[in-house]
Parts: C-alpha cells; structure tokens; sequence
C-alpha cells in the first residue's frame, strides 16, 4: 500500500488530520504525520518528516502532503524520482483523497493524482 | 582558499546572525512570523556545533555539514533554503578551490535555492541578495581581481540587493499573503544573505 505522511507546522493539525483521514479511508491505511518542530513549537523538522515516511513505506512508494511554506520546501528535499513524491494539492481535502485511494490498494501514480483532483474539488 | 577560511566563515556569520537577531527578527515581524533571527541563530548555533564535534577535512565537508545541520535546526523555510545554497555548493565546488572555482559553485548553490524555492530577482526574497553576489564574483572572476576584493564586491553587492528589496512587493512566502503592504520592508532573508556575504569578506581580508 502507498504511505502517507501530512506535513504541517502544526503537530495538532498533522495528528488531526491523520486522524479524519484514516476515519475516513480506513485505519488500515499507512497515513503517518510529521507536524512541527522537535520541541514542539510551529514550524517543521525534516528529521521528524523522514522518521515518519519510514514510518509509512511499504515499499509501494510515499506521498507527502504539506501545508504551506517550510513544510514544502522541506518535503521537497525528501522527493525520490518514483518513489517518494510530494503532492501539490489542498491540505485536508488531498490528504482524504489520498487516503481513500491509497486505502483501494491503487500505485503511487494514481494516489498522486486522486490527490491532485481535489484541486478542483468545488464545495458550492 | 582551505578548509579554515570556509570554517571561519560560517563561525563569522554565526556571530553577526547573533548580534543582528533582534533585527533580523523585527525586519520578520513586519512582513512575515517575527522568527527568522531566532530560527537562522540557533541553526548557525547548530552549524558551528557540528563543525566542533567533527572537525571537516576539506572545503566541501565544511559546506555539507552546515548545509545540513541548518535543514535540520533552522525549523523555518530559511532552512532548508538556506541548506540547499551550502550543500549544492559543496556538490559542485573543485578542489582546491579557487575563485573562479568558488563563483562558479556558488552560482549552482543560488540556481538551486531559485529551483527549490521556485524564486526569481524581484519576488523580495534571499534571492535578491544573493544573485547579485553570485554575479558579482562572476565578475571579478572576469577582470582578474584577487580574492579579497572580490569578497568584497560581492558583500556589497548583496547589502545593496537586501535594500532593494525595501519597495518591492512580496511574491513568495508568507509576505505575499500581503500584497502591497509587503512593500516598504526589507525582505529578511535578503537581509540575513547580506551578512553571510558580509561575513566571507570580513574572513579573506
């Protein structure tokens, strides 16, 4: 199965979101989060995203969603051609589609894209 | 150019990160989260412990072991951009190093934070700074000047790009959330830049 790891500045986001991600697509689903720093304060540790795709990494390959500024930049120093990709896509939303997809047992190409539909996911 | 100047010149802007944090870190509160003097101080606090513990034996461990311990401890996005500067510059400098060597790696070192951070000259980031260095040491590689003074071209180079950031309007990063308010600021990461280059010339003179 693909892994999933949710990258935020914020622990509580990250740990939520796994959360309503895998109540969602299922608690079998490899979905790990990395949020903030080590200490615990906002902001994002590359040694916390790493630990947390070994986490997840079946060998089927590991989609890193971030929130926004440093935790892009960070997960875009992990990318793997292939392998682990990060997915340009909404926080919460790409995070479910993800999962669900990951959850259908479907390869990493097609979990990166369920990801990216919800881009244009309309909520009106 | 050995691996003690390459050494001095991080211990250097460890010290002038330090004694500009509360600066560094107002310039952030204007436009950004009021972090960056703390975030880049106590990276560079973590750059110097590494170049202690293991002491490197050539130029290029010296731009690797910083480049990675600010990835791992800045905790902000000067992390790793900053990180990507210093270890894709390790990845392309010769040895022995020379000028011409120095420019050219240095240049990859700013092509990659452009890449990664997907910046251009003009969107008020570390890039504003740190362009005009990389040209100006391609310069001073052209007209045969000696090391010093290049080091110092450059380091004026970059502190006259970090100003004039101050009328530019924020396109990356959380500054941009701000549109033309950002305007009238100088970028922070333009600024800390500026003393990286402040801190190469000061260590070659």
């Amino acid at each position: 199965m693909v892994g999933l790891v949710l990258v935020s500045h914020s622990a509580g986001l990250a740990a939520e979101a796994v959360a309503l991600a895998k109540g969602i697509a299922g608690a079998g689903v490899p979905v790990a989060a990395a949020g903030g720093t080590e200490d615990g304060g906002l902001g994002t540790s590359v040694d916390l995203v790493e630990a947390a795709v070994r986490g997840v990494d079946q060998g089927d390959g590991v989609v890193l969603i971030p929130d926004l500024g440093s935790s892009v930049l960070t997960a875009r120093l992990l990318e793997e051609d292939g392998r682990i990709v990060v997915a340009d896509v909404p926080f919460v939303e790409g995070a479910i589609a993800a999962a669900v997809a990951a959850g259908a047992d479907a390869p990493l190409a097609d979990v990166l894209a369920s990801a990216e539909e919800s881009r244009t996911f309309r909520k009106l | 150019m050995d691996t003690d100047l390459f050494v001095a010149w991080f211990e250097e802007t460890a010290r002038l990160v330090r004694r500009d944090r509360d600066r560094l870190t107002r310039l952030d509160a204007a436009i950004g989260d009021a972090d960056h003097g703390t975030n880049l101080d106590r990276g560079l606090t973590e750059v110097r412990k590494a170049l202690t513990e293991w002491p490197p034996e050539s130029p290029v461990q010296v731009l690797t072991s910083a480049g990675t311990a600010l990835i791992r401890r800045v905790g902000g996005a000067s992390g790793p951009l900053y990180g990507s500067v210093f270890r894709q510059m390790g990845k392309a400098l010769d040895s022995p190093v020379t000028l011409a060597g120095f420019s050219a790696a240095f240049d990859e070192g700013v092509v990659a934070v452009e890449r990664l951070g997907k910046a251009a000259p003009g969107d008020k980031t570390m890039v504003d700074a740190l362009a005009p260095a990389s040209r100006a040491l391609a310069l001073a590689v052209r007209d045969g000047v000696g090391v010093r003074e290049a080091f110092e071209q450059a380091a004026r180079a970059a502190a006259e790009g970090a100003r004039a950031t101050i009328p530019m309007q924020a396109r990356k990063g959380r500054a941009s959330y701000l549109g033309e308010r950002s305007i009238g600021h100088e970028d922070p990461g333009a600024a800390s830049s500026a003393l990286f280059m402040a801190a190469l010339a000061t260590v070659a003179s």
